[in-house]
């Protein structure tokens, strides 16, 4: 039997509670007679044979490209840039995407006498990988290869010497990016594309780049001008990174791109039910969810916090593409949208959704508020195509506890934008404006970057910038069960209920608003027509 | 008949004691009542002041003569100026301490009242034996060298003594006590006053000598310690010095009140004031004119200057305060027992009375000012008034709320007392277990509120034992001469100068005199609702923030982040153990830990050079580098975001940032980027490998203070523009060598300290969603990795050697 593709249900009086996800835990609600629930498809089968698609994509590839292979020779600079630890969510289980297509790579390499070999996690200004990680993603028998010798680099956005600047858009964007990969004879980058996002000209021109580069893009305007940034047609973030990504190809840079998609197999058995539709609980689901509602319920978040980032996600690869990097994109995104894309039709007044306790930029940390609504003003509101899921002055309800936890190793400039600049203002331009220099450029902040494991002093800014699209869209914000004085500092409404929620929209939105749940995770892609 | 306005018309008064409550009184009255009367007034010169400045600053400042000086106006000082003069002297040291021009001012008085005493009920013996027992006859022996210089001169000199005691020197016998001298009193036990002299001024050589015995010395290092930790050398000497004299001070006070309940009076002040009547009676009674004058428990004024003029808390505002504010459930006292108060200003109306009567016969006489048996005030009545007034008027507390007085049940003194001592050991012993505890933070803060609170108690308990006696007192002082006097005077003088107790409407002077008055001199809130002034807090923090500040200094430990050396130390030597080897070395630590634990407590120098022997030998490269990871999987992730953010801030004003810490250099390497400066110790190198010894003293302690103090100076910067930043009595050093001193977590020590002396006081906790290692060790490789060669960097040889040096020395 094929997979059931996505869905989109009218709640009626005999719709079972909906489940929506609330941190490192779950609230179910009952949601009003005529709200429709958007669910996901269901996950597609997998490649029967992964390494042999893998070979068979790289010696075969898509647009104008020669085969790896022959793009291989003794003497030669190679460089391998690949997806770091925000790709995908949760981690799946060994053995990692990358994993297998780097083993490929490295065979082919190897057969053809290559010795001049450099991996680099693709950072961006994201924190550094631990060395648990990058054996987590690249398996313990290139780590070892590579690692101790020196060879496993991860890119350093803030050392002068290894960037190198190609030069200037014919929009006068700067293009930055890392000088060993540009320096290579080929670069070759492996990408794990979970979204529409990933991938395309943007795993080099922004993975590899410093924040000189990335400002073009990363800020208010253009984030403003990406509807979604999920829609590659429809969005500024694309058009930049692909107007740069055509520059560092004129500029001599050989890259070979891989990019790789996953089905929605999101959990593992035990977790099985999130990802099912409530009504086709079976006892064994039920069961699994009241044990662990009840778990839940008595354990403390950073525990419950611990189990969850242990979840090892069952993806599986559903396709392999490799050569030129537009060709072999516009294939990647016809596999994402097979397995995401679900048709909904109309706008409603309120979309409400639940927020889980992991987004890209906190694995195996926690979701701070900024990350909280990075996550459902950016990621959840942003998965459309079209318009919007919510209309124009519509109301956004998300449920999460958005406690005001931080940790100080991964996210320490958050902590100072959460105390100091959120207190100021909201708004991401005045924001953009009035604080995004001095923590870019702070060399505390660079130091922990650099050496630590911190994402860059400026990442909060970003994850502001994010939600900017949804800010300027949405009449209204509540978040249901948040910390009341963390929700209130980030411009947002707490409501302890549901129900008290849809009371507050109705501020907004009337008394009698259209309402629609996106039941995410799995991950899909809603067209709105 | 007495016309004392006439009488006394161009007199020169001497007075003693004019800075106390009393003699303020006293001069202000002569100077405005008496027409053209000089007053010069016998003055201690202070510290820092000569005898005109106090006069000046303390005397003709005070709200007492703001009367005065609104009716005479611009010519109030020309005419203080011209009619108050000030010598400089002394009533505890012979002749006065009068030069001959003091003398010779001397004889140019009229007359002298005495009224310098020390009037605390718990002063040390000697100190109430020199100035109460010595003073009055000091005072006579200079009118007699005075008399005798006037009389060269052809002129009569002083003709009037009159000291000032206390009603209390008959006793506080049931029954009445006459106005008559001691000697005549059937109460009065006959004691030779030279022996009692001779006495406590030998006691309080003894008890010098015996607080500087090698048991009690090292007692008060030991107590210092107690009290302080590991603050260093210096600071826990001043210390143990300090509590040596407080003991000696203690053993004095503690002898006087014996002495004086042997004899039968209730504590030192009326012992050695009635002593003080006997030496001076004995010795110059037949040669100098005198009038004694007991005043019994003297309050706030009941008419001049103005209603409830009052200098300085006396005895029972202390109490009814206390009461007000809910903290004394209990006072001891009899209801239906008189409570002899007199008013401030009938008292000093007496004494000018007496003056210009003139000396009576050619003995000595007495007069009592005393209320008692004229109009005597029930103490149950006071307890009434009080309560009504202060259930009508409560005072609020901090959070705005009014506060609800108790009601009094009368127990019997030694009821009140036991439960005092019950509470007080409790508390003493609570404090002491939960003081050996490493609480710090918001309980240490807590702790130190018991702390406070405790010494609430004891303070409760030193007004019952203090005070006690007097609100059981049965003795009635008669006052036949004081009413005699009264009978003498013109109907404009009684007008004038009112001196008869009769005068009083007790409800009206505790309602709407006394009582308003102290409330608005204890500057209690008496306003409901939250304040709206600035938190102190917040004003102190301002003030460390100005831009004016110029250097901040740091700790590390408990300061920037929670967690110490041997956390360190635990995380590098575990950082590349295989699993199996983790539990062998927890155990090992942890059977380590309390003997780490006391001598860090006993000498964090020691400690340290000790535990850092465990480095000896252990690859300098491979620790430098695992160091790194140190930081930022442990430090920073039990780091203090707050703390980061105020160094930060503090650079970000310009403020010069150093850390001083005796972490190792390698541990605080990656914080190099977050300080202008670091000052850390620094192992020795050999090689490629440690030598396990420290390169110089690390800066701990005392040291740190130095360490400061030479880096502010070679920086130019001043210590007292400063802020210090630290978390332990052991810094005490460092916080006190700057002006602005800030206790981070302190731990109970140091937040008692900082309570006391209004430091600012910060918590700040680690982030909430921070990782929280259980137990500080380095992340085991994955089991993929390649072993490196030896499991942990530190040889079991250095572990172990460290281990047995870790004996305390003998």
């Amino acid at each position: 039997m094929s997979p059931r593709p996505g869905f989109v249900l009218d709640v009626d009086r005999s719709t079972p509670p909906t489940l929506f996800w609330h941190g490192e835990g779950f609230r179910l609600e009952r949601l009003p007679v005529g709200s429709r629930v958007v669910y996901a498809p269901e996950p597609l089968e997998p490649l029967r044979d992964p390494r042999a698609a893998i070979r068979s994509a790289l010696l075969h590839p898509l647009g104008d490209s020669e085969p790896l292979d022959a793009l291989l020779r003794p003497g030669m600079r190679l460089t391998i840039a690949f997806d770091d630890v925000s790709l995908p969510l949760p981690p799946m289980a060994r053995p990692d995407a990358r994993q297998l297509v780097m083993e490929e790579v490295l065979d082919l390499a190897a057969a053809a006498g290559v010795d001049d070999v450099v991996l680099i996690a693709a950072l961006a200004l994201h924190r550094r990988m631990t060395e648990a990680e990058l054996r987590h993603a690249l398996g313990d028998r290139v780590y070892d290869a590579f690692a101790p010798a020196g060879l496993l680099l991860q890119h350093d956005a803030e050392d002068p010497d290894a960037l190198v600047h190609l030069g200037v858009t014919d929009q006068g964007e700067d293009v930055e990016i890392n000088r060993r990969a540009a320096e290579s004879d080929l670069l070759v980058y492996v990408n794990i594309n979970l979204v529409a996002m990933d991938g395309g000209h943007k795993s080099v021109a922004t993975g590899l780049a410093s924040y000189r580069s990335l400002r073009h893009h990363h800020n208010p305007a253009t984030m403003r001008a990406s509807r979604s940034f999920m829609d590659q047609h429809h969005s500024e973030l694309h058009s930049s990174n692909w107007r740069m990504g055509r520059l560092i190809a004129e500029s001599g840079v050989r890259i070979f791109q891989i990019e790789t998609t996953l089905n929605t197999d999101t959990f593992p058995g035990t977790f099985d039910f999130l990802q099912k539709r409530e009504w086709e609980w079976s006892l064994r689901d039920r069961a699994a969810f009241a044990a662990s509602s009840a778990a839940l319920e008595r354990t403390p978040p950073r525990v419950a916090r611990r189990i969850f980032h242990s979840v090892r996600a069952p993806h599986r690869l559903t396709s392999v593409q490799a050569g030129e990097v537009e060709a072999v994109h516009a294939e990647t995104t016809a596999n994402v949208h097979r397995q995401q894309l679900v048709a909904v039709d109309g706008q409603t007044d309120i979309l409400t959704m639940g927020l889980p306790y992991i987004s890209p930029y906190n694995v195996n940390s926690v979701l701070n508020p900024i990350l909280v609504a990075c996550l459902g003003l950016g990621y959840f509101f942003n998965l459309y195509r079209g318009r919007p899921l919510v209309r124009e002055g519509g109301v956004l309800i998300m449920s999460h506890p958005t406690r005001p936890e931080f940790d100080p190793v991964h996210h320490p400039s958050y902590i100072d934008f959460f105390e100091e600049v959120l207190p100021e203002t909201t708004d991401p331009v005045a924001i953009a404006e009035r604080f995004e220099e001095s923590f870019a450029t702070d060399p505390w902040y660079v130091h922990l970057y650099r050496t630590g494991y911190a994402y860059h002093g400026v990442h909060p800014f970003y994850m502001w910038y994010w939600c900017a699209h949804a800010l300027e869209h949405l009449g209204a914000v509540i978040v249901v069960g948040g910390d009341p004085a963390s929700v209130r500092r980030m411009g947002f409404r707490p409501a302890s209920t549901l129900a008290d929620a849809l009371e507050i929209a109705s501020d907004v939105v009337g008394t009698s608003p259209t309402l629609t749940h996106l039941h995410t995770p799995p991950i899909m892609l809603a067209d709105v027509t | 008949m007495v016309d004392v306005r006439h009488a006394l018309a161009g007199k020169r008064f001497f007075v003693t004691g004019a800075t106390g409550f009393l003699g303020t009184a006293l001069v202000e009255r002569l100077l405005r009542s008496v027409p053209d009367c000089q007053v010069v007034l016998l003055v201690r010169p202070g510290r820092r002041a000569t005898p005109a400045q106090r006069v000046a600053r303390e005397i003709v400042k005070n709200d007492c003569f703001d009367r005065l000086r609104a009716e005479l106006g611009d010519r109030f000082d020309d005419e203080i100026s011209a009619r108050l003069q000030a010598v400089a002297g002394d009533v505890g040291t012979d002749r006065l301490g009068l030069d001959d021009d003091g003398i010779r001012l001397l004889s140019t008085c009229d007359v002298v009242v005495h009224s310098a005493a020390t009037v605390s009920f718990d002063a040390p013996l000697d100190s109430a034996v020199e100035v109460n027992m010595l003073g009055p006859s000091r005072v006579a022996e200079a009118v007699v060298e005075a008399r005798a210089l006037a009389a060269a001169d052809g002129r009569s000199g002083p003709a009037h003594f009159v000291p000032v005691s206390t009603a209390y020197v008959a006793g506080t016998h049931q029954g009445e006590a006459a106005e008559e001298l001691l000697d005549g009193n059937r109460y009065s036990v006959a004691v030779d006053w030279r022996g009692e002299v001779a006495a406590a001024r030998r006691l309080r050589d003894d008890l010098e000598s015996a607080s500087r015995r090698p048991e009690r010395l090292a007692g008060y290092t030991r107590s210092a310690r107690d009290e302080l930790g590991a603050a260093g050398l210096h600071l826990l000497a001043e210390r143990a010095e300090r509590l040596r004299e407080d003991w000696v001070k203690r053993e004095l006070v503690d002898a006087g009140k014996a002495r004086a309940q042997a004899l039968g009076w209730p504590d030192a002040y009326a012992y050695t004031k009635a002593l003080g009547e006997r030496a001076l009676t004995s010795r110059f009674g037949g040669e100098v004119p005198i009038t004694i004058v007991r005043p019994s428990i003297i309050e706030s004024a009941l008419a001049e200057p103005r209603p409830g003029w009052i200098r300085g808390f006396r005895m029972a505002e202390p109490i009814i305060l206390s009461y007000a504010r809910g903290l004394l459930r209990e006072f001891p006292g009899v209801p239906e027992g008189v409570i002899d108060v007199i008013p401030v200003d009938l008292v000093v109306a007496a004494i000018v009375a007496v003056a210009a009567r003139g000396p009576v016969g050619t003995s000595p006489s007495v007069v009592h000012v005393a209320s008692g048996v004229r109009n005597p005030f029930r103490y149950g009545r006071l307890v009434d008034l009080v309560q009504a007034w202060f259930t009508d008027h409560p005072i609020y507390d901090a959070d705005g709320q009014p506060i609800v007085v108790p009601e009094w049940s009368f127990p019997g003194r030694g009821r009140v007392q036991r439960q005092l001592q019950r509470a007080d050991r409790l508390m003493e012993t609570a404090e002491r277990l939960v003081g050996s505890l490493p609480v710090r933070g918001r309980r240490a803060t807590w702790m130190a509120g018991l702390e406070e609170r405790h010494a609430l108690v004891q303070r409760a308990l030193g007004y019952v034992e203090l005070y006690g006696a007097y609100t059981e007192t049965e003795a009635r002082y008669r006052v036949d001469r004081l009413l005699g006097l009264w009978g003498e005077l013109s109907e404009a003088d009684r007008e004038r100068f009112c001196f008869d107790p009769a005068a009083i409407d007790w409800d009206t002077y505790v309602r709407d005199v006394h009582l308003p008055s102290i409330v608005s001199h204890a500057r209690v809130r008496t306003t409901p609702g939250r304040s709206t002034q600035v938190p102190r807090a917040e004003r102190t923090r301002a003030a460390v923030l100005s831009p004016d500040r110029h250097l901040a200094a740091f700790d590390l430990e408990n300061t920037l982040v929670s967690s110490n050396v041997v956390d360190s130390y635990a995380w590098l030597a575990s950082r590349h153990l295989p699993a199996r080897g983790r539990a062998a070395f927890v155990a090992d630590l942890v059977r380590q830990a309390p003997a780490l634990l006391a001598l860090d407590r006993r000498d964090r120098g020691d400690f340290l050079r000790s535990f850092y022997r465990r480095y000896e030998g252990a690859p300098t490269d491979r620790l430098d580098d695992d160091g790194w990871e140190l930081f930022h999987h442990l430090l920073l992730a039990k780091s203090y975001p707050s703390a980061i953010a105020r160094v930060r801030r503090h650079r970000a004003l310009g403020h010069r940032t150093v850390l001083i810490t005796g972490a190792l250099d390698l541990v605080v390497e990656p914080l190099r980027p977050l300080f202008d400066d670091i000052v850390c110790a620094r192992l020795g190198r050999n090689g490629g490998t440690f030598t396990g010894h420290l390169d110089e003293l690390p800066p701990i302690g005392e040291a740190r203070a130095l360490v400061l103090a030479d880096y502010a100076a070679a920086e130019g910067l001043r210590l007292e523009e400063s802020v210090a930043y630290a978390d332990s009595a052991s810094d005490l050093a460092m916080l006190e060598a700057v002006g602005f001193p800030v206790a981070v977590n302190p731990e109970a020590k140091l937040a008692a300290i900082a309570r006391r002396r209004g430091w600012l006081v910060e918590e700040w906790g680690t982030a909430e969603g921070g990782p929280r290692p259980v137990l500080p060790l380095g992340p085991l490789d994955a089991p993929g990795a390649r072993r490196r060669p030896g499991d942990s960097p530190f040889s079991p040889a250095a572990r172990a050697g460290a281990r047995r040096r870790l004996e305390p020395r003998r």
